[in-house]
């Protein structure tokens, strides 16, 4: 038998059957779309922390005050210490060659007001190197006068939505703000940006990080942010902040150091995981369609037998109607699977368009793993029908009877 | 043609084991024209779809134009029966979903004859059964007499050697019943073996040879005047 003639044998059953070959299709179009769906949203998860970190610059080094042992704990984000990380601390690092800038941070949150306009936001107390390190710009204005370096001083920089909210669009530049109990004057605008890491730039304030030290009646710095030369050596740069800090600390090594690419690699792997137990989960709805399709197959065949003992007494083999049958499972789940293709691409399309800032892809083995899976239960389910179906008695099928 | 010798079939009907064949020895040379009669459950369906390679002998043994049938498989049967074999059935059996062409052109069609040829084959063939013109209607469209013949097109396109019909007239009116037979016998009489399966007697005489089952066995068999000469020969 030609390949045509089966291909148009089993679409005339289709045009036959409109209702039953559109509910398969359907169940198997599902299946092939949710995999693709459900792993462009765990790629798309993984795409955008890895966005994120890389708009903090590859060569960023990352403090924290007290200790994490690798095994159990909280991730490292806010650290207890027994003894605080200070501002003479991340003095002495500068002096270490491979660094090239470093950047304390104090941060909390307070609120900032204009008059009868009052905000509450987060407060970044650091030194003018908190602008290379993380690489902000201001549009109006100036940075941190390097003498904030060393000594508190009454002014301060505005997220850019923070300015607008209290300014709307009067000039901000020189003016004074209230933030906290303190007055302080404003001396830039920072540029407008997108979110960083969860930190909404637009909407905090920048001050000397003396000044916070005031603010927050404390010596403890948040973190230290490093960037380091180009060419420096990750590991032995890490090893000379831990020098630094031991002799500084009496011996103790009470610092947490992390660099972007181990926080990249770490997250990497934990939503590649997550990306391919979803790509699983939704698997199981192709299994279901092929269970579907072996129910389906198996109504056709006890339908149909009459038809195969024909085919068989008219020169047909058993191969031939087991064959056929097969086919039919398959040209049905490569329907199903080319619509559920057009679908899920047509959706995150949709959704790029709706959600841009979210990097919404489908990773390249979504479709053909989706299409493998939905093949095989097709075939692997079929492989029943169309044994009992290549089993049956021509004569006893004739006459429909039933064996 | 046919050469069946001491053939045994028994079917498992509930607990008790049913003979269906016992020990025919039967011969047919070509271009014969045979009856089997005899009351239900004598054994000529099982007869018929043991000729027609549907069925396989328990015991004894079947060639077909010399070859030895009850051993080979089902693949090598399959063709046997596609080359040699053409089934006429009581409930004519077309496709509903298919135009009276498609069935006709389907044993072609699983032989892998190309789409062109088997369309040339299919139109002759209808022409010789008279119903060219209703090549494009679906079997739901035409009345009993022309569904047979429709089956008789397709039994016949692939060229066979032997015509089994199964109550050919069964299911038919007197008229439709005597166009369908006329058919028959004018391919008969163009070379092809014959072999009817009937109840109705009528049918029955007009074949030249005539066996009566009962039983599983053959009661009697006229034999065939004319052509029992070139029968031996093959």
């Amino acid at each position: 038998m030609l390949l045509r003639d089966q291909l148009r044998f089993n679409g005339q059953l289709f045009l036959r059957h409109r209702v039953r070959t559109a509910l398969l299709l359907l169940a198997v179009g599902l299946g092939v779309a949710s995999v693709i769906l459900l792993t462009s949203l765990g790629e798309g998860a993984r795409r955008y922390v890895d966005r994120e970190f890389s708009s903090l610059g590859n060569q960023l080094l990352i403090v924290l005050p007290g200790r994490k042992e690798t095994t159990g704990g909280a991730p490292p984000i806010y650290g207890t210490a027994p003894r605080d990380l200070t501002l003479e601390d991340a003095q002495a690092l500068e002096r270490i060659p491979a660094i090239r800038a470093v950047a304390p941070v104090i941060a909390g949150t307070v609120s900032v007001s204009l008059a009868s306009r009052s905000r509450e936001v987060i407060v970044l107390g650091s030194t003018p190197e908190i602008f290379q390190v993380r690489d902000l710009e201001v549009s109006q204005g100036d940075i941190l006068p390097e003498r904030t370096r060393t000594e508190a001083m009454a002014v301060c920089v505005l997220g850019s939505k923070l300015k607008r909210e209290l300014f709307a669009n009067r000039r901000a530049i020189g003016e004074w703000v209230r933030v906290g109990d303190r007055r302080m004057r404003v001396i830039g605008v920072l540029e407008e940006r997108g979110e960083s890491l969860g930190l909404d730039l637009r909407d905090m304030i920048i001050v000397p990080v003396r000044t916070a030290e005031q603010m927050f009646n404390t010596q403890g710095l948040f973190r230290v942010l490093m960037e380091l030369d180009g060419n420096a050596d990750f590991p032995k740069t890490e090893e000379r902040v831990k020098a630094v800090i031991r002799e500084r600390h009496e011996g103790d090594d009470d610092i947490t150091l992390i660099s972007q690419d181990s926080m990249l690699a770490a997250f990497n792997n934990i939503l590649t995981t997550l990306t391919l137990a979803i790509a699983a989960i939704a698997a199981i709805s192709l299994l279901v369609a092929g269970i579907l399709i072996m129910n389906i197959s198996l109504i056709s065949v006890s339908q149909r037998r009459q038809e195969i003992g024909l085919l068989k007494a008219l020169g047909g083999s058993s191969r031939q109607v087991r064959q056929l049958f097969l086919g039919e499972s398959l040209m049905l789940v490569s329907m199903g699977s080319a619509a559920g293709i057009a679908v899920a691409w047509t959706a995150v399309l949709v959704m790029a368009r709706l959600w841009p800032s979210f990097p919404l892809a489908p990773p390249w083995w979504s479709a053909p793993a989706a299409v493998g899976t939905a093949l095989l239960a097709g075939l692997v389910f079929s492989l029943i029908p169309a044994r009992r179906a290549a089993a049956l008695d021509p004569v006893l099928a004739l006459r429909g009877q039933d064996r | 043609m046919i050469d069946l010798n001491a053939v045994n079939k028994t079917y498992q009907v509930g607990e008790a084991p049913l003979r269906v064949l016992r020990d025919v020895n039967m011969t047919i040379g070509k271009g014969e024209y045979l009856s089997v009669m005899g009351p239900s459950g004598s054994g000529k369906s099982t007869l018929l779809n043991m000729i027609g390679l549907l069925d396989r002998p328990d015991s004894g043994s079947y060639r077909l134009d010399g070859v030895a049938t009850e051993t080979l498989g089902e693949e090598p049967r399959a063709k046997l029966r596609a080359d040699y074999i053409g089934f006429i059935f009581q409930a004519f059996h077309l496709v509903n979903r298919l135009t009276t062409l498609e069935n006709v052109e389907l044993p072609m069609m699983l032989a892998g004859i190309s789409p062109k040829q088997r369309r040339q084959n299919a139109l002759a063939v209808l022409e010789q059964v008279g119903l060219a013109d209703r090549a494009g209607h679906r079997p739901g469209q035409l009345s009993g007499g022309q569904l047979q013949r429709v089956a008789i097109a397709r039994a016949i396109v692939m060229k066979p050697r032997i015509l089994l019909a199964d109550e050919p007239t069964g299911n038919l009116d007197q008229a439709s019943g005597v166009e369908v037979v006329e058919v028959l016998e004018n391919l008969n009489s163009e070379g092809i073996t014959l072999l009817v399966v009937t109840h109705d007697a009528n049918l029955g005489k007009r074949a030249r040879r005539r066996i009566r089952m009962v039983d599983g066995q053959i009661e009697s068999d006229t034999g065939d005047g004319d052509a029992a000469a070139g029968s031996t020969a093959l």
